[in-house]
């Protein structure tokens, strides 16, 4: 046979065709899931990374500046190009312009954050080393240049004093000292006097629903309460006069500094939070800056309509809400599986409750709002209420949204997931070994608890892991059941009894949702919204990596080997 | 139940491993040659019927071995000595199966108490994923037995029953999942002498071994058969001959004949079985 005959077409190499077809599937997801982690890590991070400030020199007579001044400053956040149509003689061609928008900050002078300009009104820019951004109270960051220190004893320290930076240095830390000693007087002790008060009433409100003639011991107590709430008054008194006077001495200094465009404005010191010269940072410092407002971001409160400040409740409330649901839904969905899958006999009934189950996870989650909302809220709430908070009714304690009923409600939400999980890693585990618990002399529950469940941990961790995520990132049913734009108290914390699973909470996911469309500046918002985000998903990314380790931990014990 | 069973016999002279020449071994004086009384028994998963009307009585402290082609029914009969096909969805059986003399379907009977005196060993070694002392002794924990001085003492006897303990002495609190294949299946071997059950119950124990741990297998169970009812299933027809002292031959579901090992195989009664034992079909 000749060599040409034998590599006839038929057994030339045809390739894998289908390869292609797949890698493709799996590329085009992994773009899109790198694409989106990207925007959102970038856009996320970038938000604490310190821009400098430019000041831009306007042409002569443009009033496209701030307040008709022929120069203002900001930080540029993006540079784009318009097309705008030509008034000239060649019959309105479209020309190509820049623009760039910019953070000018002072919402108290300007009335708003950010502007937009156009390059051609643009003749200088320059980045001038005394330019301040200063993080406030009120009105977001300040952009200025300052120009001295009006302090309490009359003094004035110039900006041009050596001095300077050290007093202003002293000026914020002693504000930001003042305002935490205010936090703690008035959250803390003057909340224990509160807290005390609201004890009395409820015991007095005890004594008079009694009804008829007071016994002497009620009288007796009645008037333990008067003298109570008088010490208690009295002491509210002094923590109040004190706090008056710390709010005082904040105003006491002051700071006066111009803006690039000419606007002099004075701020009390009290008011100022952090400060920084954008244009004199060397790269370390940057960092420096970047980790301190990052961590600044994770550990504070929100302020002004969650649009500055940090977002700590949120985070907290979101743990807190996920750990409450994972211990809920883990027992509830493993012990529905294992009645499912080890004693139920399998016939058509079984079936028929397994496609239900199935059907729940499709169930859209606003669904289960309303439920948590009828079910858990008014009904479970509202009885609880009525036989062990009646006292103080009208005002529900839990027949109110909560953090209890939040996580409840998510856990039956996502109780399909972890049922069906479940089921699958019991069904995994080899019959020999049942077999050979069973002819061991075990019975049906001994074999399932020593051998069958700790074989089939991992893979209701994997449940457990996959509904965390889907609760931990879901935002419909919680608007209903608990969550708020901004709660005072955490549902965690050092007063008696720890746990307040009847508070209402915060959640980074309802945080997004409340920055991105209900917020008053949605510009001011944006980045809060990637940071936000990014939180989220970092968080989520923590739980699972949690409940990973402990499943890989799990596996390589339980490991179970046919031969 | 006697508990003469729980001692081992002195007189070992009739035991001893005979591999050359299988002489005929009448039932051992003093042990009851019907300790096992399989009566009219028939089986069925579902509509389909895999055993008819069975007869046959398993002799005390002997091996009995079941042969026969795949499918013929005895693998059932042996996982319903211990009622392990109850866990079958659909069964049914007639007829009863009497252990000394008592109906393991008594209703009085507790299935797990059964399963303790009736010890099994199945085809695919299934040691549990724990350490080879917490496999030894799962049974004794079962039946909240947890004192260590006689957890430590089951598990040396087992172990050494099972011929194992020397080479797992040191190793005892390691994962069973690290034991060769031979080794896995003598655990599971001293698993189930580890609470001396009276009857050990064996499903093609050597079909995954190698020859090599199959000897010791086979050795095992001449030195187990002094202190236990051993029935053994197996597809190997050199096996059967080597350690049982009656075989039974099934084929479709029925007893085509039962008898001292040596007879079944130098001279079976039934022609069916004379072609099985010579290799000319199944």
């Amino acid at each position: 046979m000749h060599k040409n005959d034998f590599l006839s077409s038929d057994i030339k190499p045809s390739g894998e065709g289908m390869v292609w077809i797949t890698s493709m599937g799996l590329a085009v997801g992994l773009t899109m899931i790198v694409f989106l982690l990207g925007m959102i890590v970038y856009n996320g991070l970038e938000v604490f990374w310190p821009k400098s400030v430019v000041r831009l020199e306007l042409k002569e007579g443009s009033t496209a500046g701030l307040r008709n001044a022929p120069a203002f400053a900001g930080e540029i956040v993006k540079t784009q190009t318009k097309a705008v149509q030509s008034l000239g003689a060649d019959g309105g061609s479209l020309l190509r312009q820049r623009e760039y928008q910019l953070f000018v900050g002072n919402k108290d002078v300007y009335g708003f954050g950010y502007k937009f300009i156009d390059n051609a009104e643009i003749v200088g820019e320059s980045r001038p080393s005394e330019i301040v951004v200063a993080e406030r109270l009120e009105y977001g960051n300040a952009i200025f240049i300052p120009k001295q220190f009006t302090l309490a004893d009359g003094s004035v320290v110039g900006a041009d004093d050596p001095a300077f930076t050290a007093t202003f240095d002293r000026q914020v830390e002693e504000g930001n000292e003042r305002r935490a000693e205010i936090r703690r007087i008035e959250r803390d002790q003057i909340g224990a006097i509160n807290r005390q008060l609201d004890a009395i009433r409820l015991g007095r409100r005890a004594i008079e629903n009694k009804g008829g003639e007071l016994s002497v011991s009620d009288r007796q107590e009645l008037s333990d309460f008067d003298a109570t709430v008088a010490t208690l008054q009295a002491e509210y008194e002094i923590l109040a006069a004190k706090a008056r006077g710390l709010r005082e001495l904040q105003g006491a200094n002051k700071i006066v500094y111009t803006t690039v465009d000419g606007a002099e404005r004075t701020l009390s010191s009290g008011d100022l939070i952090d400060y920084y010269y954008p244009n004199r940072l060397s790269f370390f410092d940057k960092v420096g800056v970047f980790v301190h407002r990052f961590w600044g971001f994770l550990s504070t409160e929100p302020r002004e309509a969650n649009t500055e400040g940090g977002i700590f409740p949120a985070i907290f409330g979101t743990f807190v809400m996920t750990l409450l649901m994972s211990v809920a839904v883990t027992p509830f969905g493993v012990l529905a599986a294992i009645y499912l899958r080890e004693y139920a006999r399998q016939g058509p009934f079984v079936r028929a409750v397994r496609v239900a189950v199935n059907n729940l996870a499709g169930v859209p989650s606003i669904v289960f709002g309303v439920f948590g909302l009828g079910f858990f809220v008014y009904f479970v709430g509202g009885n609880i209420d009525r036989l062990f908070y009646s006292l103080s009714l009208p005002t529900p304690t839990f027949g109110t949204g909560g953090v209890l009923w939040a996580s409840l409600t998510l856990a039956l939400m996502t109780v399909p997931v972890v049922i069906v999980a479940t089921e699958e890693a019991l069904a995994a585990v080899s019959r020999g070994s049942r077999e050979g618990s069973l002819a061991c002399g075990a019975s049906k529950w001994q074999t399932i608890q020593r051998i069958v469940l700790p074989a089939s941990l991992p893979g209701i961790l994997t449940g457990l892991i996959l509904a965390m995520a889907r609760g931990a990132g879901e935002v419909a049913p919680l608007m209903l059941v608990g969550v708020v734009k901004l709660a005072p108290t955490l549902p965690l914390d050092g007063i008696y009894p720890f746990f307040h699973l009847e508070r209402k909470f915060m959640h980074l996911g309802f945080h997004i949702y409340d920055l991105g469309f209900q917020s008053p500046d949605s510009e001011a918002a944006k980045p809060m919204v990637f940071a936000t985000t990014f939180l989220l998903i970092l968080l989520v990314v923590c739980l699972n990596l949690g409940a990973i380790m402990i499943r890989n931990h799990l596996r390589k014990k339980y490991k179970t080997s046919t031969f | 139940m006697s508990t003469t069973f729980l001692t081992p016999t002195v007189s070992s002279t009739t035991m001893r491993p005979q591999p050359a020449a299988n002489v005929a071994q009448p039932a051992v004086e003093g042990l009851d040659p019907a300790y096992i009384q399989i009566k009219d028994f028939s089986f069925s998963y579902g509509h389909s019927k895999v055993l008819h009307n069975l007869n046959l009585d398993i002799p005390e402290r002997q091996v009995t071995a079941f042969i026969g082609p795949s499918g013929c029914g005895k693998s059932t009969l042996l996982r319903n000595l211990n009622r392990m096909n109850d866990l079958v969805d659909g069964v049914h059986h007639e007829g009863d199966i009497l252990v000394a003399g008592h109906s393991i379907y008594d209703p009085l009977i507790e299935v797990i108490a059964l399963r303790k005196r009736i010890g099994m060993v199945f085809q695919k070694s299934n040691p549990f994923p724990k350490s080879i002392y917490e496999n030894v002794v799962y049974s004794l924990r079962v039946a909240g037995r947890n004192r260590k001085a006689e957890l430590d003492e089951v598990v040396e006897r087992s172990l050494r029953g099972a011929a194992l303990w020397n080479e797992v002495k040191d190793r005892l609190h390691e994962s069973a999942f690290g034991l060769s294949g031979g080794q896995m299946q003598r655990l599971c071997i001293a698993r189930a002498i580890a609470n001396r059950p009276e009857i050990l119950l064996m499903d093609e124990p050597c079909s995954a071994l190698d020859p090599i741990a199959t000897a010791k297998v086979e050795e095992l169970i001449h030195e187990l058969k002094k202190e236990f009812t051993i029935v053994i299933v197996t597809h190997n027809m050199q096996q059967a001959a080597r350690v049982s002292d009656r075989t039974a031959f099934f084929y479709l579901g029925k007893l085509i004949e039962y008898a001292q090992t040596d007879r079944i195989f130098q001279n079976p009664a039934n022609s069916q079985t004379e072609a099985y034992v010579s290799g000319r079909f199944g």
